[in-house]
């Protein structure tokens, strides 16, 4: 970390970006130079066309040397993707990192009020002058250091979660594998066989399930759930439970949430509980698997069963497209006389080869229906034990009414039940769509935004199985990280209690949503640093006043909130 | 370090980054091999990104100075791969560094050069759009930030020489070779655009009007040649109709590529909420085939375009674009399949959504790493269903587009899968060796 300053008398440098026109060409920033150079303790301001470019970091670090700053400000953009760079920029010349303050005069300031561009530089000015009320009063922090234990626990034992054992546990990693069912395999145990490859899904699983079974690093508990988990990253406590009630703990550093997803029963829908040949996908796929399928004249398949509707299950669920130009392309082989429609709103034949399976569809004469979702099929009872379906062309508004023998609906992939207990027991949040939800949808799209714990599969949302191992591979990846570097920084800004002014009413402890709170065996509250976010709930419900945030103390905050009224 | 713990990565875009950050902060040695000046890849180019609509560069940028300062990679810019031997866990590659007569020790970014520099280029990265020097960075947040001299233009006049304080204009520099020792490889090489004046019925490179989605999304980024402002390249008024138009050269056997690029519908619905929001009052449609909703977050997306926004989305693809060369309106013919009828409509502004196909060098490089191509000219996957990231030489991964149509977000997760099977097969190589 270098030499820690902060605590010789304030030199405040203020670095103001342009960030091109997007702040620049609202605010005028030159004005705010100038202004924020008349703020006490300013020792230096200057603007930059892209603080963020590595010319306008590399100006930071010389004026930091130059002018011997002690606290630095940048007034930019957002914290949540920036600040990390400046801090680390800051601390490359050895300035503490909690040091920094960062002042958002874009989404804050120049974005809202485009057309006001007057208003705008006086409220940058403002948001300046806050940055520097608060940068006067700011304090070096030290990051506590936290070891790493090198194993790692799946939750699912299906294709995804079996992939990511396999893959870190021939990196040494140890890996438990906890899975509910009494067999590994999970999804891919009921299908015939998979797209793109059309390789035997047992075929494949049959390979790595040997591969897992015999690999020394990893311990599968099948039968088995979660119980409790209690730590952090690098140390986590997981404690699981057998069937038969036998419990069993883990010390681990790392979690990978691989549980899947179940497939809609689409009860109630186009006769579906009530015909017997009304089946799902699934259930076509077992037909295929037993070899079971006698032959139909004619097949119906419809998409979009219980998925993008306009309420509820909007999403689209991504394998069924493919999953039917599969089955229908796989019966044809088996029956070619067999009449075959696919009813479609729009066909997901996405990537490199899936298009390639609509035209071999149709070389074998599977035929095509698009409907709307205003006008769904209907499915009734037709003739000898036949069913009768009658469907909305949706290109030539043609009402096309026709029999059939067997009817197989697309239904999408949905969060199994217990994922609420998951999602509860990792502190890991669930979509409004049920599936998990990662840190950052573009750049993370496989970390939650707790440390230590990854999402990989189904369990993210529904995808095939090679997109599934791709994940799979992924969370590797991102899980090996910690446990290779074996000790982490965690982060400063956590809640401190004064213990003279805690009573011991208990409170923090109820309240926090990280568990990161105890009393000791003085009845006093102890924070346990590495659990603890940050996230202030715990300061601002205590009724004694006993506890701090670091990084955000009540003055600071306060003398922020004086500025921005123009006393300071 | 070892050199089997060493890796080398082709392709300085997401996927590359991405994978040499994760290998570089577990300890991996990294080289970044990038083709162009600057590392970053498309998503510099691009303003915001779907479906959550984070300004791109905001995102990305960081990732890049990142990779920069990791002192695990070492960044071979404006480089290319020349020539590979060996095997999984002794590679040789030998790299060409090609000059870029600026000494990139001594260059301070300060851009002093380019406001003196008197050659005026079409800029590549606002796709032809805007304006750079024939010294110049690729783009503001350029990594790193070093300025190169592009010949084909300098007229050697000597001024950026003359003005240079850092003393860093080398007229006489040379090309560079070199040899480095990786165990790995990791294949990140992406796409590039179909080129859409091949499809002549709509008219790009003839109508001024007619504009490809990257160039339209360089004209909504606020850093772009103009300002943020969406205008009309005849005459700079402000369109008040614009149609997209999906599928161009791609699901197409006749004159295309027969797949599908998996990111046009939804960057088109990007595109047209940000242009209800730069524009309220613009009427936009979107020309279409299949509307592909198939990720996290599409189908509320669209949703989202068609009732707060009042995106048009029109199931046909039209068969010709026409323009007045008086007005330089635009007049699109699609048939109504509903009624069976031909139907026009006229537009300001017409943005063609081009296929994203493999780049056409894929040949040169797989045949320098010996990697197969499939038939569309991706690198081949040796399993795509079980090991997606392997290829048909042990050793030599691939992820992202090159390895087949993908967004952001998936390009993303391969990378991370490529470097763990990276990790995984120098691990498994090394406990070998130690039985």
């Amino acid at each position: 970390m270098g030499q820690v300053k902060g605590e010789e008398a304030l030199r405040i440098g203020v670095f103001i970006c342009h960030c091109g026109i997007n702040i620049g060409g609202v605010v005028n920033v030159p004005h705010v130079v100038e202004y924020a150079r008349t703020l006490p303790n300013v020792f230096y301001a200057e603007d930059s066309l892209y603080t963020c470019s590595s010319e306008g970091l590399s100006k930071i670090r010389e004026n930091i040397k130059k002018y011997d700053l002690n606290r630095v400000i940048v007034a930019s953009c957002t914290p949540r993707t920036h600040e990390p760079l400046f801090r680390a920029t800051c601390e490359e010349i050895g300035l503490n990192k909690y040091l920094f303050e960062m002042a958002n005069i874009r989404e804050h300031c120049s974005w809202a009020h485009m057309h006001e561009p007057e208003k705008a530089t006086d409220k940058a000015k403002d948001i300046v002058r806050m940055a520097v009320a608060k940068a006067r009063l700011l304090k070096p922090q030290e990051e506590p250091e936290i070891e790493v234990t090198p194993s790692a626990l799946v939750v699912g034992g299906g294709i995804s979660g079996m992939t990511a054992s396999l893959c870190l546990a021939d990196q040494g990693f140890k890996v438990y594998i906890v899975e509910k069912e009494r067999e590994l395999g999970g999804r891919l145990n009921q299908l015939y066989k998979l797209y793109p490859t059309l390789v035997k899904a047992s075929e494949g699983l049959n390979k790595i399930t040997e591969a897992v079974k015999a690999n020394r690093n990893i311990e599968v508990w099948t039968s088995t759930v979660l119980k409790q988990i209690k730590g952090f990253i690098g140390n986590f406590e997981v404690t699981v439970q057998k069937g038969n009630g036998e419990t069993a703990n883990f010390a681990i550093g790392t979690i990978i949430v691989a549980t899947g997803a179940d497939v809609l029963e689409p009860v109630g829908m186009y006769g579906y509980g009530k015909y017997d040949n009304v089946i799902t996908q699934l259930n076509l796929e077992q037909l295929l698997k037993d070899g079971k399928l006698e032959k139909p004249e004619r097949v119906v398949m419809i998409q979009c069963v219980g998925s993008r509707e306009e309420k509820g299950r909007t999403y689209c669920s991504r394998i069924c497209c493919m999953t039917a130009l599969k089955n229908a392309i796989l019966m044809k082989d088996m029956y070619p006389d067999t009449d075959i429609y696919i009813l479609f709103r729009d066909l997901q034949t996405y990537g490199g080869h899936y298009e390639d399976y609509r035209r071999m569809a149709q070389d074998r004469g599977v035929k095509f229906i698009k409907y709307d979702l205003e006008k769904p099929p209907e499915v009734v009872p037709g003739l000898d034990g036949r069913l009768a379906v009658n469907v909305c062309h949706a290109l030539l508004r043609e009402q096309i009414d026709m029999d059939s023998d067997l009817v197989v609906l697309s239904t999408p992939l949905v969060q199994r039940e217990d994922a609420r207990d998951v999602s509860r027991m990792l502190k890991v949040p669930l979509g409004p769509d049920g599936f998990f939800l990662e840190a950052h949808v573009k750049l993370r799209p496989v970390d939650f935004a707790t440390d230590g714990i990854y999402v990989c599969g189904t369990a993210h949302s529904p995808k095939d199985t090679s997109e599934s191992v791709s994940q799979a591979f992924g969370v590797a990846s991102r899980a090996a990280i910690p446990m290779a570097v074996k000790r982490l920084r965690s982060e400063a800004i956590t809640a401190l209690v004064d213990e003279d002014l805690c009573t011991g009413c208990g409170t923090c402890v109820k309240i926090c949503p990280y568990g990161a709170i105890v009393k000791d065996e003085r009845g006093v509250a102890r924070v346990i640093e590495v659990v603890c976010k940050g996230c202030g709930t715990c300061g601002a419900s205590c009724p004694e006043k006993a506890i701090t945030m670091r990084h955000f103390t009540d003055e600071q905050v306060v003398a922020q909130a004086l500025a921005a009224v123009g006393r300071n | 370090m070892e050199a089997k713990n060493s890796v080398l990565v082709v392709g300085g875009g997401i996927a590359g980054m991405q994978a040499s950050l994760d290998l570089a902060n577990r300890g991996f040695k990294v080289y970044l091999v990038e083709n162009s000046p600057s590392i970053g890849g498309r998503m510099v180019q691009l303003d915001k990104t779907f479906p959550t609509m984070d300004c791109s560069i905001c995102i990305v940028a960081p990732k890049m100075i990142e990779c920069l300062r990791n002192p695990n990679i070492t960044l071979l810019t404006y480089s290319e791969l020349k020539e590979v031997s060996g095997s999984a866990g002794s590679f040789t590659a030998k790299i060409l560094k090609k000059p870029r007569f600026i000494n990139e020790e001594r260059c301070t970014g300060c851009g002093v050069c380019g406001q003196h520099c008197p050659v005026e280029v079409a800029n590549e990265f606002d796709m032809g759009l805007g304006i750079r020097k024939a010294i110049y960075i690729p783009l503001p947040q350029a990594v790193p930030l070093k300025y190169t001299i592009d010949r084909e233009n300098c007229l050697e006049c000597g001024l950026c020489q003359k003005m240079c304080r850092a003393e860093a204009v080398e007229f006489d520099q040379q090309p560079q070779s070199f040899s480095l020792d990786v165990g790995t490889i990791i294949v990140a090489t992406g796409f590039e655009l179909f080129d859409a004046r091949t499809r002549s019925e709509y008219g790009y490179g003839r109508y001024q009007n007619v504009l490809i989605s990257l160039e339209f999304e360089r004209m909504l980024s606020a850093s772009g040649p103009t300002g943020g402002h969406i205008v009309r390249l005849s005459d700079g008024r402000i369109p008040r109709e614009i149609a997209f138009i999906q599928c161009v050269g791609s699901r197409s056997l006749k004159g295309g590529v027969p797949f599908c690029s998996s990111a046009c519908c939804m960057y088109a619905t990007k595109e047209s909420i940000l242009i209800k929001e730069h524009e309220p009052e613009c009427h936009v449609y979107v020309f279409y085939n299949d509307l592909k909703v198939f990720g996290k977050g599409f189908q509320d997306f669209v949703d989202r375009a068609k009732n707060e926004c009042d995106v048009k989305y029109v199931r046909a693809l039209p068969g010709e674009v026409m323009e007045d060369p008086k007005t330089g309106d635009l007049t699109l013919w699609y048939e109504d399949t509903t009624e069976n009828v031909t139907k026009s409509i006229k537009v300001d502004v017409v943005v063609l959504c081009p296929a994203l196909i493999p780049r056409a060098a894929n040949k040169e490089l797989a045949s320098i790493l010996g990697l197969e191509l499939d038939e569309y000219g991706f690198l081949k996957s040796k399993d795509p269903q079980f090991m997606p990231f392997d290829t048909n030489v042990p050793g030599i991964f691939i992820c992202g587009y090159c390895q087949g149509p993908k967004d952001i977000p998936e390009s993303v997760v391969q990378a991370s899968g490529a470097a763990a099977r990276a990790a995984e097969v120098i691990a498994l190589m090394a406990g070998k060796e130690a039985q």
